[in-house]
Formats: structure tokens, C-alpha cells, sequence
């Protein structure tokens, strides 16, 4: 069913597009770096490997928060925390692996505990030498968050603004407590110095080649699962919950329910983003939890398009690579560009680029399309259409893909 | 009085919002299988006292029963829907940006957890389902459509259609017929008569001319509690009820 899906033409096919542009870049991007010649025209220098794998984990990142604010209207102020907890956790395997290769040569306790006079390795940091543990808590601790968090809030019938405002402080809360030395991780400092990671070396070429094409397949692989899930019962579902919580309710839908089970999914994806993303820039440190950082990422989600799974990561993509390119020729001004951006793309753009995009091809091209779409539609119900003379034509034969997916209340 | 043989029994029930009693000493029951209009001025209960049988308003006291032994009092919204009780709001509410046939689909009767809803696949016995309830709410060749673009008296009907697709044993109906043509009205009269066969139906309206073609026993409520009950001309020939309605 799936996959039958998947392969048929219209509107998934720019997801079958997408994640084939992914998996080719997973391919070409290390190839050009590593195989061609630096005098060539067609070599990748590192530095952009690097960055471009960077922007792929932001990509991910605000892919995760579309799930639920795209597709829910749960809007979270607070992924970034999801994206740092999971950079942690990766980080703490980098730290690790560091051995007796630290300044102070101590082959157990990373350099910031022989520093701060830890005796021993606190408990929570027993596991983390081991590649599959650190995986498994890159997607266990975010996700557990998420889930003890949603469950709290959403059995509380916490909505809207005051569910952005709690998820801000949760992640304020995390940046307090990361910023203490007497956490064990690092306090302001982070976990950095990163050497190996699988036994390889952090900051060769091919293992940044690597890095890059994990998270090139990593996000083909958040795309499949979003569309997959977003195109289920359980997503049109998700979507029932956003524009009409109520009615869910009295179907006999426990709306709770709905919404953790995507927050949490949300909450694992946003900590593989950071654990691909910590060894690519090499630290991480509490700033990660600061909540600007997770408004940005509303701005990615909301430049791109939310409620699309494309959109996002364009967004991601599009306003990483401005702040890359402004940061270097006016950085003082950045900040008042990325508010200005907001402001313009809520003002004219308010379904961002990729649903603007979506309604103005659905609207050219549905004069052609619209005729044979309701006879396809209308196959099955054809004895009750003709039997009654139709009440109401539609108005307009486009105007689903114009139709406006503000949430609405119920009542 | 009997619990048996009734569909819902409310006794003594009272409910106050900071000190406005919305609710008081209401006593209503409805017997399987019965329709019933209820009317009664702005401010009189009739949507508190939906909100008390669907779960969303805990009563202050007093007795709410369904099917003659569930205490609707002590479960919620989704479990009091699941039981058996559907429910149309006052505002139409549909989900806009879904097909007509998505919505129904979505309130089909079936298991309502989450990886079941993951993993579902329509099965002919459900598709066989939402084509006999397009074809009653009269939406068969709208199905496609998203619901946002239907007219106003189509989301009504829609959202009927919701409630028969949960397969309840009670509709609760909040006025049906706000803001339709007198075409319309009269289709969802014969509608709702048609649902009253096989189901218990309450159904809360202003519009006289409507609840005179439901043709139905008629309770009048005013200030939270019941001012008269019976046919609609006994009703309507109520001194109280004529002086509620006219405000002397």
C-alpha cells in the first residue's frame, strides 16, 4: 500500500523527488570532495561538506517541530531542547572516546571532571563508551522527555499559547541546569575536543564525508516517515485534532493521546538531528538550549511552509544558508533581518514558500485537471448524484489547495 | 420513577458557573427509541445540559443515567462517545481541511487507539458504510470535496452524517436547522425522522415551524429546569410557556 503510494504520480511525487535528491546527495557530495581533485571545478572543499551537513540536521530539526506544528498546531518553543539532549548524549560518546588522549591523560574521567576534581564517573555517564548505548539514548532521553512532558500537558488540555510558553520554559529550565558545573556535563563549557567517532577520526575529510551522507539519509529517511505517518488515518487524524479538537473528543478520539504520540515521534526525530549534528560542528554546549535557538527554528518551518513536508526543509535550508552568507557581510544586522523575514513571510507568505507555491500551481493547472477529478471522485456515489439534481457546484475547483489550514475552534 | 426501558434519565440535576445556576433540579428522562424536541429561550440550559450527558460539564448534584445503569457522571467525553452518544454542535464542525469522505471516515465506529489508526486500511465493509451514509445525508457527488467548501446547511448535514457513522445509540442534535433555507429545513426534518427509526434522538431548536414537522413530544425549558412537557400544541397553549417566550 505503502509503496504504491509512494511510486504514484501527483502530489507525493515531489516527496519521492525529494528524498532521491537526498539519497543522490548522500552519494555526489562525499564523491566531489574525496575522489575529485582540489583544482578541479567540481570538488566540494570540507568546509562546505561540513556546513551543508550542518544545515541538513536544521532541515531535520524543523521537519520535526512541522510534525507537530504543521500537521497538529502544537506549537513548541521548545525543540531545540529535544535537539540538544540528543547532542549530548552523543557528545558524551565523542567525550569518551577521547581516552588518555585528553590534556590530563586520564583514561576514564573526560578533561572538565579531572578538571572540576570529579573522584569518579557519575553514574550517568556509565554506557556512554559504547556507540549503541549513546544511539539508543539519542533517541530514548529526548523521546522520554517528550512523553512524560506531553503527557502532563495534553492530559491538562494545555493548548496554544500556553503550551508555547511551557515548552519555552522547559527549555530554559534545561539551559539553567546545563549551564552547572556540578551537572557533570561540562557546565558552560560543553563537551568538545572531540577525536574519534566509530574509530575514526572526527575531523578527516572522509569521516566528514560520512557524517554528511548519514544525514542526507537520515533526513530521506524523516521524510518517508513523515509522509507515511501524515498519510495515514493516524495523520489525517492529527490534522482532525488541529482544526477541530472538540469534535475528535465526542467521536470518541482521546485528542491526548493523538497529539503525545506525535510530539513524542517529533521530539526523537529533533535528537537524531543533534547527534548527527554535534560531530559535524564538533562541541556542544548548553547555548544549544537557548530558546531563540528554538524560535529559529519556527522561522525555518514557517519561511519553508508548515503543514508541508518539503517546506520546511527548504526553509531550513534557505535561511541557514542567508545567515551563513549575511552573518559574514553584515553581522550586526542579522538578527533584524530574521525578525524581518518572520514579519514579511507571516504577512505575505503566510503559507511560506513551498504552500504558496503548491496553491498557485494547484490553482493553473486545476481548470485541466478539475473534470476528471470528479468523475474519479464521484465513481461509487454515482446513483445518489444523478438521482438528485447537485446542490451546490463547487466554486471554485482549485480551492482545495487554497483551503486554509488555520486551525479553528470548535465551538 | 423506572430507570429501565430509558435511554437517559436525568434526576435533580443542577450545575452553577460562578453562582449562575445554568442548571436547576433539571429531571428529564427519554425512553429507547423516543425523539424529542426541546426549545426554551436563550439562557434556558438546553447546551449545558448536552454538555453534562456528552461529559464535557460535571454536574453539581443530582443523577445523570444512560441506557438505565451507566453514571454518565463519572466517565468523559471519549469514553461517553464511545459508549454510545454522538453529538452535533450548535456551530456546524466538520474538519475543514479533510474530504467529505475522509470525515466520515474518521468517524466511522471502530477501535480508537492510535496504532491501529496507523496502520488502517479501508476495508470494503467500511467503504460500503460511508457510501450508504453519503447517500442519506444526500452528499454522494460532494465526497471528494473538502468540507470547507461545502454550504453551510451541507456541514450540517456533514456532521450528521459524522454521528451516524459513530453508530450511537443517542444523538444529541443542537439546533439542526440555524442559519438554513426553508428547502433545507424541511430535508432535515424528514433527515432527523428518518434517523428516529432505529435511534433515540434529542433535539434542541428554536425554529417552531421545524419542531411542528418532526411532528415529536416537546419539553420546554426556562431557567435551567422543565416548564412544561407534551405535544407541541399543549406546549405552546402553556400560559408559562407563552409568558417566557413573550417576556410579560
Amino acid at each position: 500500500m505503502i509503496t504504491g503510494r509512494f511510486f504514484a504520480a501527483g502530489s507525493d511525487r515531489h516527496i519521492a523527488i525529494t528524498i532521491f535528491i537526498l539519497l543522490v546527495a548522500a552519494v555526489i557530495v562525499p564523491l566531489l570532495n574525496l575522489a575529485v581533485s582540489p583544482a578541479s571545478a567540481f570538488y566540494i572543499p570540507p568546509y562546505i561538506v561540513a556546513l551543508t551537513g550542518k544545515y541538513l540536521c536544521y532541515a531535520l530539526l524543523a521537519l520535526s517541530l512541522d510534525l507537530v506544528w504543521g500537521y497538529c498546531g502544537i506549537l513548541s518553543l521548545g525543540h531545540g531542547a529535544f535537539f540538544a539532549l540528543g547532542g549530548y548524549a552523543m557528545g558524551m560518546y565523542l567525550m569518551r572516546q577521547i581516552g588518555s588522549r585528553g590534556v590530563y591523560g586520564n583514561p576514564v574521567l573526560p578533561d572538565f571532571m579531572v578538571f572540576l576534581n570529579y573522584k569518579e564517573l557519575p553514574w550517568f555517564w556509565h554506557g556512554f563508551d559504547h556507540f549503541w548505548f549513546a544511539g539508543l539514548m539519542v533517541l530514548a532521553v529526548p523521546g522520554l522527555l517528550a512523553f512524560i512532558f506531553g503527557w502532563f500537558a495534553f492530559r491538562s488540555r494545555v493548548t496554544g499559547v500556553y503550551l508555547s510558553i511551557i515548552t519555552q520554559a522547559m527549555t530554559y529550565a534545561l539551559l539553567l541546569a546545563f549551564f552547572r558545573n556540578d551537572m557533570g556535563f561540562g557546565g558552560n563549557n560543553g563537551l568538545t575536543d572531540f577525536k574519534d567517532i566509530l574509530g575514526f577520526n572526527v575531523q578527516a575529510d572522509a569521516t566528514r564525508s560520512a557524517l554528511f551522507a548519514a544525514s542526507a539519509v537520515m533526513l530521506a529517511l524523516a521524510v518517508f516517515v513523515t509522509w507515511a505517518i501524515v498519510g495515514s488515518k493516524y495523520g489525517k487524524l492529527l490534522m482532525a485534532v488541529r482544526d477541530a479538537e472538540s469534535r475528535t473528543r465526542f467521536l470518541g478520539w482521546r485528542a491526548e493521546n493523538v497529539k503525545l504520540f506525535a510530539f513524542t515521534v517529533s521530539a526523537v526525530m529533533a535528537g537524531i538531528a543533534g547527534a548527527l549534528y554535534v560531530p559535524q560542528v564538533g562541541i556542544i554546549n548548553p547555548g544549544e538550549f537557548e530558546p531563540s535557538n528554538s524560535i529559529e527554528v519556527v522561522i525555518w518551518a514557517a519561511v519553508g511552509g508548515r503543514g508541508t513536508i518539503v517546506g520546511p526543509i527548504i526553509g531550513a535550508l534557505l535561511v541557514n544558508a542567508g545567515k551563513s552568507w549575511f552573518t559574514g557581510v553584515l553581522p550586526e544586522l542579522w538578527l533584524f533581518a530574521l525578525g524581518g523575514l518572520f514579519v514579511a513571510v507571516t504577512l505575505l507568505l503566510p503559507k511560506g514558500i513551498v504552500g504558496t507555491w503548491d496553491g498557485w500551481r494547484g490553482n493553473a493547472r486545476a481548470p485541466r485537471v478539475a473534470p476528471v477529478a470528479k468523475e474519479a471522485g464521484t465513481g461509487r456515489g454515482v446513483v445518489s448524484a444523478t438521482s438528485k439534481p447537485a446542490r451546490s457546484p463547487a466554486r471554485n475547483p482549485g480551492e482545495w489547495s487554497w483551503s486554509d489550514p488555520e486551525p479553528q475552534a470548535a465551538e | 420513577m423506572s430507570k429501565s426501558n430509558t435511554i437517559l434519565y436525568l434526576s435533580g440535576v443542577s450545575v452553577s458557573f460562578d453562582g449562575f445556576r445554568a442548571i436547576n433540579n433539571l429531571s428529564l428522562v427519554l425512553d429507547k427509541g423516543e425523539m424529542r424536541a426541546i426549545i426554551g429561550p436563550n439562557g434556558a440550559g438546553k447546551t449545558t445540559m448536552m454538555d453534562i450527558v456528552t461529559g464535557k460539564t460535571r454536574p453539581d448534584e443530582g443523577e445523570v443515567f444512560f441506557d438505565g445503569q451507566v453514571d454518565l457522571t463519572r466517565h468523559d467525553e471519549a469514553e461517553i462517545a464511545m459508549m454510545g452518544i454522538g453529538r452535533k454542535f450548535q456551530k456546524p464542525t466538520v474538519f475543514e481541511s479533510h474530504s467529505v469522505e475522509n470525515n466520515l471516515m474518521l468517524a466511522l465506529k471502530g477501535p480508537r487507539s492510535i496504532f491501529p489508526a496507523l496502520f488502517h486500511r479501508r476495508s470494503a465493509a467500511e467503504a460500503r458504510r460511508i457510501d450508504d451514509i453519503l447517500g442519506v445525508i444526500r452528499l454522494g457527488d460532494r465526497r471528494g470535496d473538502l468540507a470547507a467548501s461545502l454550504s453551510h446547511g451541507q456541514k450540517q448535514w456533514l456532521e450528521i452524517g459524522m454521528l451516524l457513522a459513530q453508530d450511537p445509540k443517542l444523538l444529541l442534535v443542537d439546533e439542526p436547522v440555524a442559519g438554513m433555507t426553508d428547502a433545507e429545513t424541511e430535508e432535515t426534518a424528514r433527515l432527523l425522522r428518518d434517523i428516529a427509526r432505529d435511534h433515540s434522538v434529542i433535539v434542541v431548536e428554536h425554529d417552531m415551524h421545524f419542531v411542528r414537522e418532526l411532528g415529536v413530544k416537546v419539553t420546554c425549558l426556562h431557567e435551567g429546569s422543565v416548564l412544561s412537557e407534551g405535544t407541541l400544541d399543549f406546549v405552546s397553549a402553556d400560559e408559562r410557556v407563552v409568558e417566557v417566550y413573550l417576556g410579560r
